[in-house]
């Protein structure tokens, strides 16, 4: 469903995403690991067709995400980092705009905007100015959004940031149930959450991907047998080895 | 033309659930009738014509109509819902064009309130109703070029400040390219076939046309071109956010 093929992205000098590869079926949760800055939400973008690689291919359900952008789109549910939400709508609203775009009215319509706002637990907040909102609900209006139209794939970076406990056990569960039947790539800052909910947990850093495991397999990477001590190690290893080739390769001019 | 309705429908909305588009209706509604009054001497003409209020009319606008364009991209840039956008199946024509209609109805609606000046000039007298109708749709033409203008420089920046003061600069430079100063000072500099080029591209003589009454296809094209050239530019920078490496 999801095929990142040798994605290259770069920004100036700044090489963001070095040739990475994956692909996540049906039925997968994708957990993507990394530092700050480490390429993950740019690769997430790339997938997403919101931003063009340089040279390699995303693909969504078979259509490229830059060459057949909105067929690739049609099958997808995006939260960007942040969870951005127009401040003057209301999470209704919101959904609404989304569902309207994708050729949504009526009943199907209806009937799809009060599922997705279930879905998310919005209640009451649904017709509250998302400007007003918690920094949880705001998230929770954009995943309303995200699922609204029941794509098969998913991209949800840092669904949970910004949620209280409560909040994150539901978004999980949530995700956990959506699983079964799309394929699924979360990016998160927390270590549990892929223990929680991942079939698959991936480690980037510098643009690089470092591993590609189940979290099973990923905490057997690290010596003290959890995931924490196998990212700690791996992001560890990755950023001496590229200080390591900086300060051995000769300055630029240096030749000449 | 499904994406290109929802989104005009939350522009729409966007405008209406902030204070920005009666803020701006009463800004407009007080304004237009001033400068008709104070500056255009409007009752003092001793004729029942509409002249006053569309001499200065093009000059609101440069200032109104940015002002009411200048948040069609920076704001989502800002905002990060740009990103949200590009991420959805709506075609980029699709997300300028809905924004621009819901910035023209708004700008449509301001016009609108000086329809009871029409009447009221019918009440005191026999205007020529052909030329203020012609003149409406001149100004309706000149605020479409002028938002077009304005959405294609907020596409430049995430900093709604600067859109407008770039977007007041531009439709500034495409008014006065008319004016007989400038056309002297052209015609002084520059080789005469390429000043007279530039003073065609005046929206200010294709407005006074329109406001003496003349209905030339040429004039509706000029328009129209210019809506377009604003929008398509609008898109192309907007699309440039993907990064095309290839």
């Amino acid at each position: 469903m999801i095929v990142a093929d040798t994605l290259v992205k770069r920004f100036g000098r700044h090489l963001a995403v070095d040739r990475v590869s994956f692909t996540v079926k049906r039925g997968e949760v994708l957990g993507f690991l990394g530092p700050n800055g480490a390429g993950k939400s740019t690769t997430m973008r790339m997938l997403a067709g919101c931003l063009e690689p340089d040279s390699g291919a995303a693909r969504l359900a078979g259509y490229d995400s830059s060459l057949d952008r909105r067929a690739a789109q049609s099958h997808l549910g995006y939260l960007p980092e942040g969870a951005p939400a127009y401040p003057a709508m209301t999470p209704r609203g919101f959904v609404r705009f989304h569902l309207r775009a994708r050729g949504f009215s009526g009943n199907a319509l209806r009937e799809a905007e009060r599922r997705a706002l279930d879905l998310a637990s919005v209640g009451e907040a649904a017709e509250k100015p998302i400007s007003a909102l918690s920094k949880g609900y705001k998230r929770r209006a954009a995943l309303a959004a995200a699922i609204a139209h029941d794509p098969p794939i998913l991209i949800l970076d840092e669904p949970t940031d910004g949620l209280d406990p409560n909040q994150k056990d539901g978004v999980r569960a949530l995700i956990r149930e959506m699983a079964r039947d799309k394929a699924i790539i979360i990016s998160t800052h927390l270590l549990d959450e892929v223990e929680a909910i991942c079939t698959r947990a991936m480690v980037i850093a510098d643009g690089r991907l470092l591993a590609d495991e189940t979290p099973q397999g990923l905490a057997a990477l690290g010596g003290a047998g959890d995931i924490g001590a196998a990212f700690r190690t791996l992001t560890r290893q990755a950023h001496e080895s590229i200080q390591a080739r900086d300060t051995s390769s000769p300055p630029t001019g240096a030749a000449q | 033309m499904t994406p290109l309705i929802a989104v005009l429908r939350r522009e729409l909305a966007a405008y209406f659930e902030t204070p920005l588009a009666y803020v701006f209706l009463v800004v407009f509604a007080v304004a237009a009738p001033s400068f008709a009054w104070q500056v255009g001497r409007l009752f003092q003409t001793g004729r029942a014509d509409l002249a006053p209020l569309f001499d200065y009319m093009p000059w609101l606008l440069l200032v109104l109509m940015p002002a009411l364009a200048m948040r069609a991209w920076a704001e989502e840039r800002d905002s990060g819902t740009l990103e949200m956008l590009l991420a959805s199946p709506i075609p980029l024509w699709a997300a300028a064009g809905g924004k621009f209609l819901a910035a023209w109805c708004v700008a449509a609606l301001a016009i609108a309130l000086t329809l009871p000046m029409w009447i009221a000039m019918n009440y005191l007298g026999d205007p020529d109703n052909a030329a203020i109708a012609t003149a409406y749709i001149g100004t309706l033409l000149l605020a479409g070029g002028y938002l077009a203008l304005g959405q294609a420089l907020s596409a430049v920046t995430g900093n709604q400040v600067v859109a407008f003061v770039l977007a007041v600069g531009a439709c500034f430079l495409i008014t006065i390219a008319g004016l007989p100063f400038v056309l002297e000072a052209l015609s002084a500099r520059l080789p005469g076939a390429f000043a007279e080029a530039l003073a065609e591209l005046s929206a200010l003589a294709r407005f006074d046309s329109l406001r003496r009454g003349v209905l030339s296809v040429e004039d509706l094209v000029y328009f129209f071109s210019l809506i377009g050239l604003g929008l398509s530019l609008a898109i192309t920078l907007v699309d440039t956010h993907r990064g095309g490496g290839r």
